[in-house]
């Protein structure tokens, strides 16, 4: 039996952090952020790219952690759910969630607050259509949406850092 | 003085974990020296177990390798009976079955050996539906394929036939539903004859993990422990399941030496875990001329899969849930469960009332339209009001006004309006607007003496710093529980909630507080939380280090000097049944629950008919809930309900072949995203329940009654089509609407 | 995940004529790995049997839309948001936009591409319809050279297309010279979102004093291959659309399409949708 290929190294930024994770080429780089740079808060809910909970922004485009492969993060700037607050001050969405109700068991909310941020630095004052449109490769399975997008609503109220 | 707690929207407890990606789900630990565990299942429905075939080319020597017969106790995942093997032994029941447990430090090497094991089967004829069942083409389960049944009895059905003006039947059948939290499962143990048995993991019952683990090893209560981990979604899904997965973790801990943690991928959680049970109902109904319900007979099936798990128990509500909200002065109910060979069925947030309530909702608009009335004037005519009995006798004690609410939905919903409008506009083109409603009570609690059987508890008790803490079995999965506790704790105690502290449930720490099931936890657990924070303020007030109109700064000046003075304060409040309450087993009959929320919901719909997509346009709810303690919290539990009861009518189809489900990817088994989703308008009306605390009741499981059947009426006014199974998929739709035409 | 991922091996080649090379030199051995959005979900489902890839993403060879008088061609490696934001595209090209905004999520049409949809080959893709509507032409490489071919005809079965072991999809080409059309694209799926489709239209039609001068129409989820219906075409083509047309056109793709039964939907389903989404294609064209 042909033994697997050798671990590569890959060089990112993370949350504005460099790190170099050692990992094999197709290993997700949704394992990668959670085992080998200890950043737990992606989450996994489906592996198959259709839940959005694995959301994370790389190179500033929104994409599905659980599809990338880690060889194709070599090189690039990852910002996750821990990259968010500003050293323990939370970003309008994360503060909005809070007190609207946008989250609820919180699974899916680290993917659908990185999802909102993503939408609101390209649309900073979106449609209601907008918003379900924006926010549609996140599954939510507890709240049925609604206050999801009270929250973002709210969040578009105040001026948002930038990221 | 703090400011009252109740009806304030107090923002999550554990929200700010949530929100910065810090709250700790079962996957995001590691232990040192931690060992994944897999699980190896069968493909077959049924057979005998002929042996194992570990493949070649696999290190099996590094491997901690389980089958039944490391099993130090019984092989058995306790429940209310013992008759589902932990590990399958001589013969498997129904597909991915569990057989054989893997452990290994590597996960992709794990995965490539799970692969490589064969489960070699000799069949054993399998049976799928629940006709087959009934027939005893093979008998897979007991005597005769019937897990429980029930016979419900009011006045005298047998004899209204005769008298009736209009008599109207029906049959309509529910499909199984995921209940696809989007955290799939998983625990992590660690176990050695030396330390007992601890498992950490995604649960709603840590008590239910706890028996089970007591009964597989044979261990004493007090060797056992189970601590919930943050819990992404349960549904229900993690009322029972979770022992299954603990105890698989736990014997593959105890064999190895090692901590040991299983997590699902989302097709093996799909696949091998419980569904909503299946189910036909079929409906007889006696009416006089002006349409007053004589008699109803109902007959109720559900599909339970291949062991009993909470079937009964399922069944129970459904069963109780049958009639609705109406007087009727002769009701049969017949019902039971039967075995199939399909991974057992289980609950999900309804339990047995949102199939049962499909029936009677939509036999009802097709009965308004035999009489001639309107499924409105029907339902005013026969709604139950104070002084009169439900189905099972009990006398209904709440000053409930259906009429009321039923005037309220229909107004927020602009439904005589679109009604008339509808009709006339669909005369044209393509897209066909419908508007209908559903009218449901929903009992809260354990039925009848469930909740004296099991003896609820909670404590609280005051640390020197001035935190006042909740210790419950109760757990928080996204509904709110520790942030309606401690609202709860801190009116009571006239503080903030930010003073109470909700321990984390684990058994070692935590009494007993019954299951987080059955939208018990705020009316009863809740009340005892309530009566026991109550107790904590009397002692303080007693003591003398504390007067009435306290601020928090002296309430925390208080607790410390009482402890230096006196030592731990607490209370512990076990539940009491009001003795008011009576309930008959064997009869069936009783007061079934303490308390009901009531509701009216109104769907609007609409259809192309070129592709019989259905969208739901807008969604009306109203219902008396007794007091709303956090109205974000109780307004995102009907939002999210009603969501997944929309996925329930239209979406979640799932493809059975052979026992086994076909379509367990998210690509595949499809639940409503944001855009599939209308406006949902969510209104309460509050009645105050005097044994709830603050006067609150149920409502986790409330939005899953009537959600889908005030779609399928829509469906109905909006295209004529006889609706009478769900989910009503696009395809089935079509067909309907072909047959409409011709 | 139910792949041992030890055993996949990816490399990133340093530019085009590399990765040609090497899949030259070990034909089938080494194969393209673009944005990974069908080969990721595959991989998780323990179905990738191909254990060797050359990572193409970054390859400046492969990306970027370039548009002349006559024609707009696009990179391989052109991502469905890409697409979405070009401005000609979204100007002439409509079908194609819609296409793109329809692929399963924001997340998913930032890291599929263009050329991965078509090496892909699902008969259920959703941007293949609105490309043959298009008559769109693929630029296919090789180390040995450079071809051109219409995507019409580049099916040659289910889930196989004309590309050989070494080769490579450089560029899709659309000519410039249906903007004045009329565009239809439905793509009817399970949900609003994130849908994988039952039946997927895309038709364009020139229009000249109510009659149909011309006209392309192709589907998605009714045959192995997503197709042109050549002789629906041809009913329309030269005809007011009036109702007995139409009814011709409905009777022709009746036989032309074969649509099965599968586990999202039935084929008397799709046959009848995929009816109607030519009636209402028609109706489109007189309003």
């Amino acid at each position: 039996m042909s033994e697997a290929s050798r671990k590569i190294r890959v060089r990112c930024v993370i949350n504005g952090q460099a790190v170099t994770l050692e990992t094999y080429p197709l290993a997700r780089l949704l394992d990668v952020l959670r085992e080998q740079a200890g950043l737990t808060g992606t989450k996994e809910g489906c592996g198959e790219g259709e839940c959005g909970a694995c959301s994370i922004e790389m190179d500033g485009v929104l994409v599905n952690s659980c599809l990338v492969p880690a060889l194709q993060a070599d090189g690039t700037t990852i910002r996750t759910i821990e990259g968010v607050a500003d050293r323990g001050h939370l970003d309008a969405v994360q503060q909005a969630f809070l007190t609207h109700g946008g989250a609820q068991c919180g699974i899916c909310t680290p993917g659908m607050i990185l999802a909102a941020l993503n939408l609101l630095g390209r649309t900073p004052q979106p449609t209601t259509a907008e918003i379900r449109e924006g926010l549609a490769g996140n599954l939510c399975r507890c709240t049925g949406y609604t206050k999801i997008f009270e929250s973002v609503v709210e969040a578009c109220r105040f001026a948002r850092p930038s990221s | 003085m703090a400011s009252p707690q109740i009806g304030k929207s107090v923002p999550r407890k554990e929200g700010r974990e949530k929100v910065t990606g810090a709250a700790r789900y079962v996957d995001d630990l590691t232990f040192p020296g931690m060992l994944h565990g897999a699980t190896v299942r069968t493909s077959a429905p049924r057979g005998k177990i002929l042996g194992i075939r570990f493949g070649d080319e696999i290190p099996w020597d590094e491997f901690t390798i389980v089958t039944a017969r490391d099993i130090p106790g019984k092989n058995c995942v306790a429940l209310r009976i013992e008759d589902q093997p932990c590990l399958a032994d001589q013969q498997v029941n129904h597909p991915e079955e569990a057989v054989v447990l893997l452990a290994h430090p590597d996960k992709y090497l794990l995965e490539k050996a799970r692969q490589s094991v064969q489960i070699e089967i000799d069949p054993l004829p399998p049976v799928f539906t629940i006709d087959d069942s009934l027939a005893k083409k093979q008998v897979i389960w007991g005597e005769d394929n019937i897990f429980k049944s029930y016979q419900v009895e009011k006045g005298d059905v047998d004899s209204a036939w005769r008298s009736a003006g209009f008599i109207v039947e029906g049959e309509y059948e529910t499909g199984a539903q995921e209940q696809l939290y989007i955290e799939t499962q998983g625990m992590i143990a660690r176990a050695n004859p030396a330390d007992g048995v601890t498992v950490w993991g995604s649960l709603q019952c840590p008590y239910y993990v706890h028996k089970a683990l007591v009964r597989l090893f044979g261990l004493p209560k007090e060797r056992v422990r189970v601590v919930q981990t943050e819990t992404g979604g349960g549904f229900g899904g993690k009322e029972e399941y979770p022992s299954m997965i603990a105890a698989h973790a736990a014997l593959l801990a105890w064999k190895s030496g090692k901590t040991v943690k299983i997590v699902y991928d989302r097709a093996e959680d799909m696949t091998a875990t419980t569904k909503r049970h299946p189910s036909r109902t079929r409906h007889r109904t006696a009416l006089t001329r002006e349409g007053k319900l004589l008699a109803m007979e109902i007959d109720f099936t559900l599909d339970g899969g291949a062991y009993e798990t909470l079937s009964p128990v399922v069944l129970s509500r459904g069963t109780i849930h049958a009639a609705g909200p109406y007087a009727c002065p002769n009701v049969r109910i017949r019902s039971r469960a039967v075995a199939t060979n399909a991974p057992p069925h289980g609950a999900f947030r309804g339990f047995g009332a949102p199939q049962s309530v499909f029936a009677l909702e939509r036999h009802l608009d097709r009965v308004a339209a035999a009489v001639g009335l309107s499924p409105e004037e029907l339902r005013r005519l026969n709604f139950i009001h104070e002084g009169q009995t439900l189905s099972v006798g009990q006398v209904v004690h709440e000053k409930v006004d259906m009429g009321k609410l039923l005037d309220r939905a229909l107004e927020l919903s602009g439904y005589h309006e679109k009604r008339k409008r509808f009709q006339l506009e669909n005369a044209r083109g393509a897209i066909k607007k419908g508007i209908g409603f559903a009218s449901f009570l929903h009992g809260a609690g354990f039925t009848g003496s469930g909740e004296e059987y099991l003896a609820s508890e909670a404590l609280v008790n005051i640390t020197r710093e001035g935190k006042v803490c909740v210790l419950a079995g109760s757990t928080e999965m996204g509904q709110g529980t520790n942030t309606i506790f401690a609202q709860i704790a801190a009116e009571a105690l006239s503080l903030e909630c930010e003073q109470i502290e909700i321990l984390q449930p684990d058994t070692s720490l935590v009494p007993n507080s019954g299951p987080t099931v059955a939208s018990r936890t705020v009316m009863i657990v809740g009340k005892l939380v309530e009566t026991a924070a109550l107790a904590i303020k009397k002692s303080l007030l007693q003591s003398g280090f504390l007067q009435e109109g306290y601020s928090s700064q002296q309430f925390e000046n208080a607790c410390r000097q009482y402890l230096d003075k006196f030592g731990p304060l607490e209370s512990l409040v076990k539940y009491q049944h009001p003795s008011d309450l009576h309930w008959d087993d064997t009869k069936y009959q009783g007061d079934a629950y303490g308390a009901y929320a009531w509701a009216v919901y109104v769907a609007e719909i609409s259809i192309d008919t070129r592709t019989a997509e259905i969208r739901v346009e807008d969604f009306v709810a109203v219902q008396e809930v007794g007091k709303v303690i956090n109205p974000v919290l109780a307004a995102g539990q009907i939002e999210g309900g009603i969501a997944q009861g929309i996925g329930f009518a239209l979406y979640e189809n799932v493809v059975w072949q052979e026992g086994r489900m076909m379509n367990g990817q998210m690509t595949n088994y499809i639940m409503p995203t944001s855009m599939d989703i209308p406006p949902i308008r969510v209104f309460f009306e509050e009645l105050p329940y005097a044994r709830g605390p603050a006067g609150a009741k149920g409502i986790g499981e409330l939005p899953l009654d009537g959600t889908a059947p005030a779609i399928a009426n829509a469906i109905a006014h909006a295209t004529g089509a006889d609706i009478r199974q769900i989910p009503v998929t696009p395809e089935i739709l079509f067909e309907m609407l072909e047959r409409v035409h011709v | 995940m139910r792949s041992y991922i030890p055993g996949y091996e990816m490399e990133v080649p340093r530019n085009l004529a590399e990765t040609l090379e090497r899949m030259a030199r070990e034909p089938g051995t080494w194969k393209p790995f673009a944005g990974g959005t069908d080969l990721m979900v595959l991989l998780e489902a323990g179905k990738l049997p191909q254990r060797k890839y050359l990572s193409i993403w970054k390859l400046p060879e492969l990306g970027g839309v370039s548009v002349t008088h006559t024609h707009v061609t696009l990179g391989s490696l052109t991502t469905y948001s890409e697409i979405r934001q070009h401005e000609v595209l979204a100007s002439e090209f409509p079908l194609l936009c819609r296409a793109a905004a329809e692929t399963g999520s924001v997340a998913t049409q930032n890291r599929g591409t263009l050329g991965g949809n078509i090496a892909n080959a699902s008969p259920a893709a959703d941007s293949p319809p609105a490309l043959l509507v298009y008559d769109a032409e693929l630029e296919l490489v090789s180390s040995r050279g450079t071809r051109w071919t219409p995507y019409h005809g580049f099916w040659k079965g289910y889930k196989q297309i004309g590309l050989r072991e070494d080769e490579l999809i450089r560029a899709i080409r659309l000519p410039r010279e249906k903007s004045a059309w009329t565009h239809f694209y439905r793509k009817v799926g399970t949900r609003r979102a994130q849908a994988i489709s039952k039946v997927c239209f895309a038709g364009a039609a020139r229009m000249e004093s109510g009659q149909i001068a011309d006209v392309r129409i192709a589907l998605g989820s009714v045959a192995p291959t997503v197709l042109r219906a050549i002789d629906t075409e041809n009913v329309l083509r030269g005809e007011k659309p009036a109702s007995a047309i139409v009814h011709a056109a409905r009777e022709t793709l009746a036989r032309e399409i074969a649509p099965i039964d599968d586990i999202r939907s039935t084929a008397r389903y799709r046959l009848r949708v995929a009816q109607n989404l030519v009636a209402e294609f028609c109706e489109q064209l007189t309003a």
